[in-house]
């Protein structure tokens, strides 16, 4: 006997078990992600001082971060809607460059964490510094954690699309919306961190 | 109504397919059968033998502790273990205070983390939970084992940490900033122990949830769920949405020790006469709020599956159903959403102010509404029964007043001009463990009496289990009982020597005695349960496969159900509710669910 429903939706539910549960995962990360912010808050309306993010923080550098990750999000869309629309090579592009994105927006973190640490700027110089490299650097996780899923369905794990079209093309939704949520959290700290 | 479908399973049918289901076992080899295997019922067993072996080890820490709250600064008597704990911890048998902080800290993170909860939802709810809801395994059978090695090496982290230069964490299980920010190694060995029992429970919460919502057996609509499966899945919800908070909050301790922010530090901290080098800045109620926004949930976590073992054996033990079934399911929905928002009334001493105090004060008052619900309805539940008294139904009779006693002690505690009485007493130490200890074990040591002949084939001896039963029940309330007085009394919890030099602990000082004694029996009582359970795999009295004569799906499954996804010999189709015992007009006395006759 095989799992029902790891292909096709269960009538009366309308979901695939693996849609279902990427959903649960992202409702804790957005407790996790909650829990950070709420503490930014916290210690920010507690705080008799508090910089702002613009003095301490390259905005041009983080704006050209979003535009890379609102980009990645879209070719991790049209990287699914190939599948669906059978075209194997298309999907290797689109995944293809979605991983490349992901990579060039870790590499700009990489400057402006350098940056700062040239500056002898690091998480134990305020509460704003540790913060923002706590909420930066979970997210930075989150991204490689998404490099390494992508980076799997666009090489190795692509070999499931002979056999089972459908499931891979249901993997590769789910990874997509993990990474929109990556992406959503970046919306969240861009403003949070570096505009106000 | 799919006639050629399924029937309540016969003995003979089991038979006739057993060898096809048992050829695939045969293909797999030792390791990936029985240590690395995916199938829910061997991770269940798992989850038990460790989290068994837990409890027992966070007793023995408790009982040490026993020893130098009876007799504080005295020489402990067994030369060997003062020899193993060695001079930095028990020098010439006498305990430091620094190892008996340790002591504190781990009994309640082993108890609650490793021991409980991994019984309660990683043991029995593995195992039950797909038999009850009639499919073949849980949704994501490996996201399932990697659940429980997440679980092992965390446990296994925080066992290691008594090893660290400076012993285990010290700072109590609650590990309160700033204390525990600038504690010994111990600390972040805990945290990060910490780390991999959440994304454990995060894996097996997501994984019950969506087992639950999609793996049901035709025809078991929501309102036909056995209330086990319920509470499981409310429970489910709170692991899932309140461990990430207590993450990020071990995210930010973390960094606080090891890259020197300042979250939980607050400017100006002096540490031992010594101004600390930290930037400061930070809040050490935060770590509170974070911390306790776990873990309010977390002691529902830490009830809701042991109502549902409740329900499950006072069903079946007093053949009649449920009594008031859906309220106790809408209260138990509401319960899980409340549970998030009372957590401030554990910090009603803190200073954060009246009007939060109110507010806290108020939810408390309301979350207290389901839970009686719930409790209400098991007591009825056996008016007009034919009980049976077996074992399992004395652990679950005996939960009832147990668990009773433990909420109505928390009245007080959740209001706050009574709680800054209480709060830091012996007091709370006697309501919380009523709730969890007579309460919550007690409802667990029925669910292993009333589950063992699903796993086993074998009933557990029912002379050795009375025998467990009476004793534990005896001596338990020899140890907790005391610390309601002592806590009036105003005696303080956490104290090194149990409050000795206190002018007002002096006329209760002389309990400690008593209850250390009981809690030392309480140990010996445990012994026929450990001979009972292993005795019992081999030589306990046969049981057929539905051992009690039980309506769920669970027990229309075959006995030890085969591994590798074949938990049924047939599908099972479900046509009624989960409880119909002594249905008017049917002569056998109770009806299964799967059974499709008369509808």
């Amino acid at each position: 006997m095989e799992i029902p429903y790891t292909v096709t939706a269960r009538p009366d539910t309308g979901v695939f078990n693996a849609k279902l549960g990427i959903w649960l995962f992202l409702a804790s990360e957005v407790m996790l992600f909650g829990a950070l912010f709420s503490s930014y808050v916290l210690l920010r309306v507690g705080a008799e001082t508090w910089p702002h993010g613009y003095d301490l923080l390259n905005v041009p550098l983080a704006t050209l971060n979003t535009v890379i990750l609102i980009s990645s999000s879209v070719t991790m869309v049209m990287s699914w809607a190939s599948l669906m629309m059978r075209n194997l090579a298309k999907y290797k592009r689109y995944m293809g460059a979605t991983i490349l994105l992901a990579l060039a927006f870790l590499c700009v973190k990489f400057f402006e964490y350098g940056a700062k640490f040239e500056h002898h700027l690091y998480p134990s110089t305020n509460t704003f510094y540790a913060i923002y490299f706590t909420l930066t650097g979970l997210h930075g996780l989150h991204v490689v954690g998404g490099i390494v899923v992508n980076t799997y369905f666009w090489g190795p794990g692509s070999k499931m699309w002979r056999a089972e079209p459908e499931r891979f093309t249901n993997r590769v939704e789910v990874a997509g919306l993990y990474w929109h949520f990556v992406d959503l959290v970046w919306i969240f700290l861009f403003p949070v961190l570096y505009l106000l | 109504m799919g006639l050629t479908h399924d029937k309540t399973t016969s003995p003979v049918e089991v038979a006739a397919r057993a060898p096809a289901l048992h050829a695939v076992d045969h293909e797999m080899n030792f390791w990936r059968k029985y240590v690395f295997s995916t199938d829910h019922k061997v991770i269940g067993l798992w989850y038990g033998f460790t989290s068994l072996l837990f409890l027992l080890f966070g007793f023995t820490l408790m009982m040490l502790m026993r020893w130098q709250l009876a007799y504080p600064g005295q020489e402990f008597p067994w030369k060997w273990l003062n020899d193993f704990l060695g001079a930095e911890r028990m020098p010439d048998g006498i305990m430091l205070p620094e190892f008996y902080n340790q002591l504190g800290a781990m009994h309640g993170t082993i108890m609650v983390f490793m021991g409980i909860v991994p019984l309660a939802v990683g043991a029995f709810g593995n195992y039950v939970i797909p038999l009850q809801i009639g499919t073949i395994d849980m949704a994501f059978p490996k996201i399932n084992m990697a659940s429980y090695w997440a679980y092992f090496t965390g446990g296994l982290t925080m066992l290691v940490s008594f090893f660290v230069p400076g012993g285990a964490a010290n700072s109590g299980w609650t590990s309160y900033a700033p204390l525990s920010v600038i504690a010994t190694m111990g600390q972040t060995m805990w945290l990060v122990g910490m780390v991999f029992l959440i994304t454990s429970s995060l894996l097996g919460s997501i994984n019950f949830i969506v087992t639950i919502i999609q793996l049901r057996a035709k025809g078991l609509t929501f309102m036909r769920l056995p209330f086990f499966v319920w509470a499981q899945f409310v429970t489910s919800f709170l692991l899932l949405l309140a461990f990430p908070p207590l993450e990020a909050a071990g995210v930010m301790q973390l960094m606080d020790r090891l890259a020197g922010t300042s979250f939980f530090l607050p400017s100006g901290l002096v540490v031992s006469g010594v101004p600390a080098q930290v930037s400061g800045g930070g809040s050490p109620l935060l770590w509170q709020h974070l911390f306790w926004f776990l873990a309010h949930p977390e002691v529902y976590v830490l009830i809701l599956p042991a109502m549902g073992i409740v329900a499950e054996v006072i069903a079946n033990n007093t053949r009649k159903p449920l009594w008031g079934y859906k309220s106790m399911v809408y209260s138990v929905i509401f319960l899980g959403f409340m549970s998030f928002i009372v957590w401030a009334h554990h910090m009603f001493l803190t200073g954060m102010g009246t009007a939060i105090s109110a507010f806290f004060q108020t939810t408390t008052m309301i979350i207290s509404i389901p839970s009686v619900i719930i409790l209400s309805a098991l007591f009825i539940s056996l008016w007009g029964g034919s009980i049976r008294f077996t074992t399992p139904m004395l652990f679950a009779l005996a939960f009832l007043p147990m668990f009773g006693i433990g909420g109505l002690t928390g009245l007080p505690l959740g209001l706050a001009p009574p709680d800054i009485h209480l709060h830091d007493t012996y007091y709370v130490i006697g309501h919380f463990h009523y709730v969890v200890a007579p309460g919550t074990i007690f409802a667990l040591f029925a669910g292993i009496y009333y589950w063992y002949p699903k796993v086993t084939g074998r009933k557990l001896n029912d002379a050795l289990g009375k025998l467990h039963f009476w004793t534990s029940f005896i001596f338990i309330n020899g140890v907790f009982m005391p610390m309601f007085i002592q806590g009036l009394a105003g005696m303080s919890r956490r104290l090194y020597d149990g409050g000795a030099q206190y002018a007002h602990a002096q006329g209760v000082f002389h309990l400690n005695e008593f209850m250390s004694i009981s809690a030392w029996c309480l140990g010996l009582a445990q012994i026929p349960f450990i001979i009972n359970f292993f005795w019992s795999i081999k030589k306990g009295k046969k049981a057929p496969d539905n051992a009690w004569e039980a309506t769920t799906l669970e027990w229309a499954a075959t006995t030890s159900p085969p591994l590798a996804h074949g938990n049924f010999a047939v599908v099972p189709e479900v046509h009624r509710g989960p409880y119909e015992y002594s249905v008017p007009g049917h002569a056998k006395g109770y009806v299964p669910q799967n059974d499709h006759a008369e509808e």
